[in-house]
């Protein structure tokens, strides 16, 4: 039965020959744009700000609080502290800023992450735009070939982050001193990077690589119970995986602003105790 | 009960070409798509071509796209749309359409074949399985499946690139490779048969970019991509991309 519409030109896709012909490249009504739109504005703020603060190599130490994303601090440039995260690793041959250094870990953890693969292959990469929209390329090999086959190394960058993650603890605990080093004080800072260091935690936990490593790749639970139970328990954070990823990613950034503004001289850090 | 009058748009045609065609039909309270398909066939459009059985949601067999949304027509409330939206009923774009609103799935059904089953364990007969719960827990939530092909009909690696229906056997059938992967007493492993290594080489797992539509429109609301293809991934990446793995399991050979 033919009415209107001819066979479609074998263009591929969903214009391909034997499907139904409709011209249309997808027929949704709603709003489909809106989260990838959303998520682009977001990662593209993201990455403008955190690209400014790593090569600023400025303001981000105001004792007793260093940036996220200068720790920790490997090069002999790094600003002077007072038992912070800072060796001297790399030495004085590194003249741009040692933010660079360590920050292709987290970068590296959170671009193979499962979930923000999936927020920039819709958002930048329309592959696909949304579900059942159909997406621009006229060729597609996914994860199967290079240089995208490289995202199988997630779980080595996960490894990292704990390492990081860590860094950032001991950074969380050298919080509750004053500007002088004295140990017993907090200010909003300290609270900052509280928030922070437990959604930064939260997040690397909840990892699909971590849910693996735990317990998933085991065929008998009932052999393993203790593994078992760490597998559930990261489970439970990893269906919050995107909320997390949002939720550090804007605690990371919102720490990194907060030293930037008591270490230009914005404010002073409000002292509780 | 109140009614109302809905416009519909139904493609209706067949491999040699169609179109959308323009209805109005009488819509009462709790309807759900399909009675107003059956409505058109009963009253406007006899020969509308539809296929259906269950109506509640477990046979799996009115799959379509309803506003541009892969869905199950018997699930599909009327009451989710305005009374003044027109909405728009067409079959699954993936697949070879036959008419009007009936497509040939049996790419699935060849994809199935290729999938091996369950290897049975050695020394045991039928009646002496014995499993705990929490080993079978996660295979029973891809056993779910009533098999409507909504995730294989919105998954873009096939949906938009028919060239690729040869390498890629879709979200549902990789599910089913990690059904059997993780299933505590198939002896796939024994056999010489690495499911792992398979979904990569044989299955198109790579193909995968792990963009969640097939999870969005599962009507089972089976977590497929968090709970079978990425676990699926990793274990690929167990068996042929972690050198540390590889090494650990040549130097300490182990049962998991």
């Amino acid at each position: 039965m033919a009415t209107g519409t001819e066979p479609q030109q074998n263009s591929g896709g969903v214009r391909s020959r034997t499907r139904a012909a409709i011209a249309a490249p997808h027929l949704r009504t709603d709003r489909w744009w809106l989260a990838p739109a959303v998520t682009a504005a977001g990662l593209f703020a993201f990455v403008v700000y955190s690209t400014w603060r790593a090569f600023a190599n400025a303001h981000y130490y105001a004792a007793p609080y260093v940036s996220p994303f200068y720790s920790p601090c490997l090069a002999q440039n790094c600003a002077t502290m007072h038992a912070g995260p800072n060796a001297d690793l790399f030495g004085s041959w590194w003249a741009i800023s040692p933010a660079i250094i360590i920050l292709i870990f987290p970068l590296g953890f959170r671009l193979t992450c499962y979930y923000y693969r999936k927020a920039y292959y819709r958002s930048f990469w329309a592959s696909p735009p949304a579900c059942a929209v159909a997406e621009p390329h006229r060729t597609y090999t996914g994860e199967s070939r290079f240089p995208l086959i490289l995202q199988n190394i997630h779980r080595y960058f996960f490894y990292a982050a704990l390492l990081v993650a860590g860094v950032l603890s001991y950074d969380t605990v050298l919080a509750f001193r004053d500007q002088h080093y004295r140990w017993g004080h907090m200010g909003l800072g300290t609270l900052v990077f509280l928030v922070n260091i437990v959604l930064i935690w939260a997040y690397t936990l909840s990892c699909h690589s971590c849910r693996h490593i735990v317990g998933g790749k085991l065929k008998h639970f009932s052999k393993h119970p203790v593994r078992y139970q760490a597998w559930q328990f990261v489970g439970k954070l990893n269906a919050r995986h995107m909320q997390l990823a949002w939720a550090s990613l804007l605690s990371v950034a919102f720490a990194d602003f907060y030293v930037y503004l008591v270490a230009s001289g914005v404010f002073d850090d409000p002292r509780f105790f | 009960m109140s009614s109302y009058e809905a416009r519909f748009k139904v493609w209706r045609g067949d491999v040699q070409g169609g179109d959308l065609e323009d209805f109005k039909v009488e819509v009462n309270d709790g309807e759900v798509v399909l009675d107003i398909i059956h409505r058109l066939q009963a009253t406007q459009a006899p020969d509308l071509a539809v296929r259906w059985n269950c109506k509640a949601g477990k046979c799996g067999s009115c799959s379509a796209e309803i506003n541009g949304r892969p869905r199950l027509m018997c699930m599909t409330r009327m009451s989710v749309f305005t009374r003044d939206e027109t909405i728009t009923v067409t079959p699954l774009r993936t697949f070879p359409v036959i008419r009007d609103l009936v497509t040939d799935v049996g790419f699935n059904y060849q994809k199935a074949r290729e999938v091996p089953a369950f290897v049975p364990p050695a020394g045991l007969g039928p009646g002496e399985y014995r499993m705990f719960q929490e080993d079978v827990d996660r295979s029973q939530e891809f056993r779910k499946c009533i098999e409507c092909f909504l995730c294989q009909n919105t998954c873009h690696v096939v949906r938009d690139h028919e060239e690729n229906k040869q390498a890629f056997a879709g979200p549902r059938f990789l599910m089913r490779v990690a059904e059997l992967d993780m299933h505590p007493l198939d002896a796939a492993e024994e056999t010489g048969l690495d499911r792992k290594r398979t979904a990569q080489d044989e299955y198109g797992l790579g193909y995968c970019n792990i963009t969640k539509c097939c999870t969005e429109v599962c009507p089972e609301d089976i977590k497929i991509t968090d709970n079978a293809l990425i676990p699926l991934k990793e274990r690929a990446v167990d068996r042929k991309y972690d050198p540390l793995v590889w090494l650990g399991s040549k130097i300490r050979r182990r049962s998991s």
